[in-house]
């Protein structure tokens, strides 16, 4: 879709945009309405329209694929470990009371982590699911192309 | 380790979750595969030291984040789960010793981490679910193991493991949609999801019709999960066309932990005696129990193919647990339990030596059983003692649970449940002399054979468990006690 | 009419819930039992939603004077079975894409037949 001159503009203003509300969105969580899920998605949002207007390859080269799926694990795991470091620090897992001194300051922090996690696999997950369907299509037209030869 | 033993519960549950985006990470075969045996090892000692303290000093509750039960969720682990976590580690473990060798005979290498991944998160769902004292929590465990045991049998070699693993999917989410809907209507009532505190508060709500309601929505899509009879479409194809070590896996703990939450939820949470009183919903079970145990056993006697034949055959198994649940009583509850452990033990045993079959001979039907017996001594009598044990013949686990099964049907004066009971065996005696028939006794004189066994790395695993088949069919002082005050455990929630 | 409008709520449910798993049932095109199903899924998520609203309450946020509020804890039981039913979705979608490839069509009566042959 990169001849369609509106859409092309239009993206390139967009992006940046949804990419910083996500993040809005994100660290915001605690507060007001948003967290992990919802962060994540628009995130992974700003990448997929970016790789439906600009084509999946030059999508995969702002992120390549091992990353993706090393982001999906990451995020896991950054939850999991915000929740031993609790155990490890006398309380139970999950539990943010005892991440710093000030037992309202560690509940901010542990959520902020957790919420972070959550919001890392969620946008790589959104964005290897696009990958994916969109490597599909692209091989299954390629094996159709060789057929017709 | 004494810092260690408040947390035990939550390990059970952190370890094959950290592990699983681990193996995402490293994406190498052997280094995948090292980290979940290093976890399988390291569950199942958490999963003994767990019974160890339950027996010790009663029921551990684990209340995560900190926050106390009827606002957080709470794992609660008594006698009848630590049994069952007991059961699903150990099988674990021996499902991944035997993957080594197995998988990679079906599977291209660049897919095989991701099998592992799935293979971590189901365990850690099948876990979940059985110590969770959450309803909805189990909720999102159940999900988190179906989730992944769809691709795990999507992973199969044969291409209708692709449209067997669509169909469980399927059906696999009405049947979690339904438990949703049944939880929510308990929730609408009572204003809880804790299982020990639902426990409490629904006798106060009892006469209302919504109970009924939530009652036969939680049934009917627990027991789609678990496979009883006439919700079992899924199971056959998803285990015969699934990669070999997974069904081994699948057979001993999947159903397994979903019998469980049944268990837990129709005789625990709904008021003393609102199962055993309400006369048709357990007249229902067993009826259904029993049909199923002999029609699944006769379906099982027409199939060509091994696999599909054991999978129709656990169908029927599952019917048994199910008479045993039907009788609402600790001494039917029990054999429910210890069946639950010997049925895993030897069907998981079973299909690890059709996957030897398979790495030997490259198929599984029984046509290419012909001289299966000389060839691959090892690998029948694997098969043979497992069917033994499925029939119920003594010194196998099966007679153990077939004679606790008869004695909870007599202790209830239903004689003609025990006579069923005894004639069920003869429908699974016909299937599995089948099997022997083929691989026994119909020799083509003119060619000779030559032996061609499955590597030891397949055989040794395949064997610990028939073994200890054997073992506890002889001595089932262990299992029995476990599965008396598992059972007691059950009813004596509430209290 | 009370009856009705007062319970209007159950009635969306029953309605889409028996819309979805008729769907699910009746419908022989792979990706439609997958939108079925989630229709079937949302009119769950319709039901727990509902049942958390306390009428006149307002959100959920502590403001020191007491307050009527709705119950927060079946919107977030719900968003935990949104991303369940997310994950479902993708995961029969990416099913469904494999099947089509190696089967040629997306259609189960087909894909029983060619399986019979």
């Amino acid at each position: 879709m990169q001849h369609h001159l509106v859409l092309n503009l239009v993206a390139k203003i967009l992006i940046p945009f949804i990419i910083l509300f996500a993040l809005y969105v994100q660290f915001h969580g605690d507060y007001g309405p948003g967290g992990g899920f919802q962060a994540g998605v628009i995130f992974g949002a700003g990448f997929i329209l970016y790789g439906i207007i600009f084509g999946k390859d030059l999508a995969v080269r702002v992120v390549p694929l091992p990353l993706v799926y090393c982001m999906t694990a990451v995020g896991v795991l950054l939850y999991t470990l915000v929740g031993v470091a609790g155990m490890l620090l006398g309380g139970e897992f999950l539990n943010y009371s005892v991440l710093l001194p000030d037992s309202i300051a560690g509940q901010h922090l542990g959520i902020l982590l957790i919420e972070l996690g959550v919001g890392i696999t969620v946008a790589s997950v959104m964005i290897s699911l696009f990958f994916s369907y969109a490597q599909y299509t692209h091989r299954d037209e390629q094996q159709s192309d060789n057929q017709d030869r | 380790m004494n810092a260690l033993t408040p947390h035990l519960s939550a390990l059970q549950i952190i370890l094959p979750l950290l592990a699983a985006p681990l193996c995402t990470i490293f994406r190498l075969p052997r280094v995948t595969w090292g980290i979940a045996m290093v976890v399988g090892v390291l569950c199942s000692f958490n999963a003994i030291a767990i019974l160890e303290q339950v027996q010790s000093s009663g029921t551990i509750i684990y209340a995560l984040g900190g926050w106390a039960a009827p606002w957080g969720i709470e794992y609660r682990i008594d006698d009848a789960n630590a049994f069952v976590l007991v059961i699903i580690s150990v099988i674990n473990v021996f499902g991944i010793l035997y993957a080594r060798t197995s998988i990679p005979a079906e599977l291209s290498e660049d897919r095989i981490s991701w099998l592992y991944t799935a293979w971590l998160l189901c365990f850690t769902g099948l876990c979940g679910i059985t110590i969770s004292g959450d309803v909805f929590n189990v909720f999102v465990f159940l999900e988190i193991s179906s989730l992944s045991t769809y691709v795990l049998v999507s992973f199969g070699t044969d291409k209708r493991a692709l449209t067997a693993a669509l169909r469980y999917l399927i059906v696999g989410t009405v049947a979690a949609t339904f438990y949703v809907i049944g939880i929510g209507l308990l929730y609408a009532l009572t204003g809880t999801l804790n299982m020990a505190d639902l426990a409490q508060r629904l006798p106060e709500v009892t006469a209302h019709r919504t109970v009924l309601v939530a009652f036969g929505f939680i049934t009917v899509g627990l027991s789609i999960k678990m496979a009883l009879f006439p919700f079992h479409t899924w199971l056959p194809n998803a285990y015969a066309f699934a990669p070999n070590a997974v069904t081994a896996f699948l057979a001993g703990t999947a159903t397994k932990a979903a019998i469980y939450v049944f268990m837990r939820l129709v005789l625990t949470i709904f008021p003393a005696g609102f199962f055993a009183n309400s006369t048709i919903a357990y007249l229902i079970i067993l009826a259904v129990g029993i049909l199923g145990a002999f029609v699944a056993s006769t379906i099982a006697f027409f199939r060509q193919d091994l696999k599909q034949m054991f999978a129709w055959s656990s169908i029927g198994q599952i019917g048994y647990m199910a008479i045993g649940l039907g009788l609402a009583t600790s001494a039917g509850v029990a054999a429910s339990f210890l069946h639950l452990f010997n049925h895993a033990l030897m069907k998981t045993a079973v299909f690890m030596a059709i996957g030897c079959l398979f790495v030997a001979t490259g198929s599984t039907t029984l046509n290419s059983l012909k001289n299966a017996g000389k060839r691959m001594p090892w690998t029948s009598a694997a098969i043979l003692i497992g069917g033994l044990s499925l029939i119920g013949i003594p010194f196998t686990t099966g007679f153990v649970s077939k004679w606790y099964l008869v004695t909870a049907a007599l202790e209830l004066d239903m004689w003609w449940l025990a006579a069923l009971v005894l004639a069920g065996s003869l429908v699974t005696a016909a299937y599995v002399w089948k099997f022997v028939e083929t691989a026994y006794f119909r020799t083509d004189s003119n060619t000779t054979y030559t032996r061609s066994e499955a590597p030891l790395s397949l055989l040794i695993p395949t064997w610990i468990l028939v073994i200890a088949n054997i073992y506890f069919g002889i001595n089932a002082q262990f299992t029995g006690t476990q599965a008396l005050r598992a059972a007691n455990a059950i009813f004596g929630f509430s209290s | 009419m009370t009856t009705f409008l007062g319970l209007l709520n159950y009635w969306v449910v029953i309605a889409l819930m028996m819309t979805g798993l008729y769907i699910v049932i009746a419908a022989s095109n792979y990706i439609k039992k997958i939108i079925g199903l989630n229709i079937f899924q949302t009119a769950v998520f319709i039901m727990y939603i509902s049942i958390g609203k306390v009428s006149g309450g307002t959100a959920p946020i502590l403001t020191g004077q007491p307050e009527i509020y709705s119950n927060p804890l079946p919107h977030v039981l719900i968003l935990t079975a949104i991303v369940v039913g997310v994950a479902t979705t993708a995961l029969g979608l990416a099913l469904i894409v494999r099947i089509r490839s190696a089967f040629g069509t997306i259609d189960d009566h087909d894909v029983r037949e060619s399986v019979n042959e």
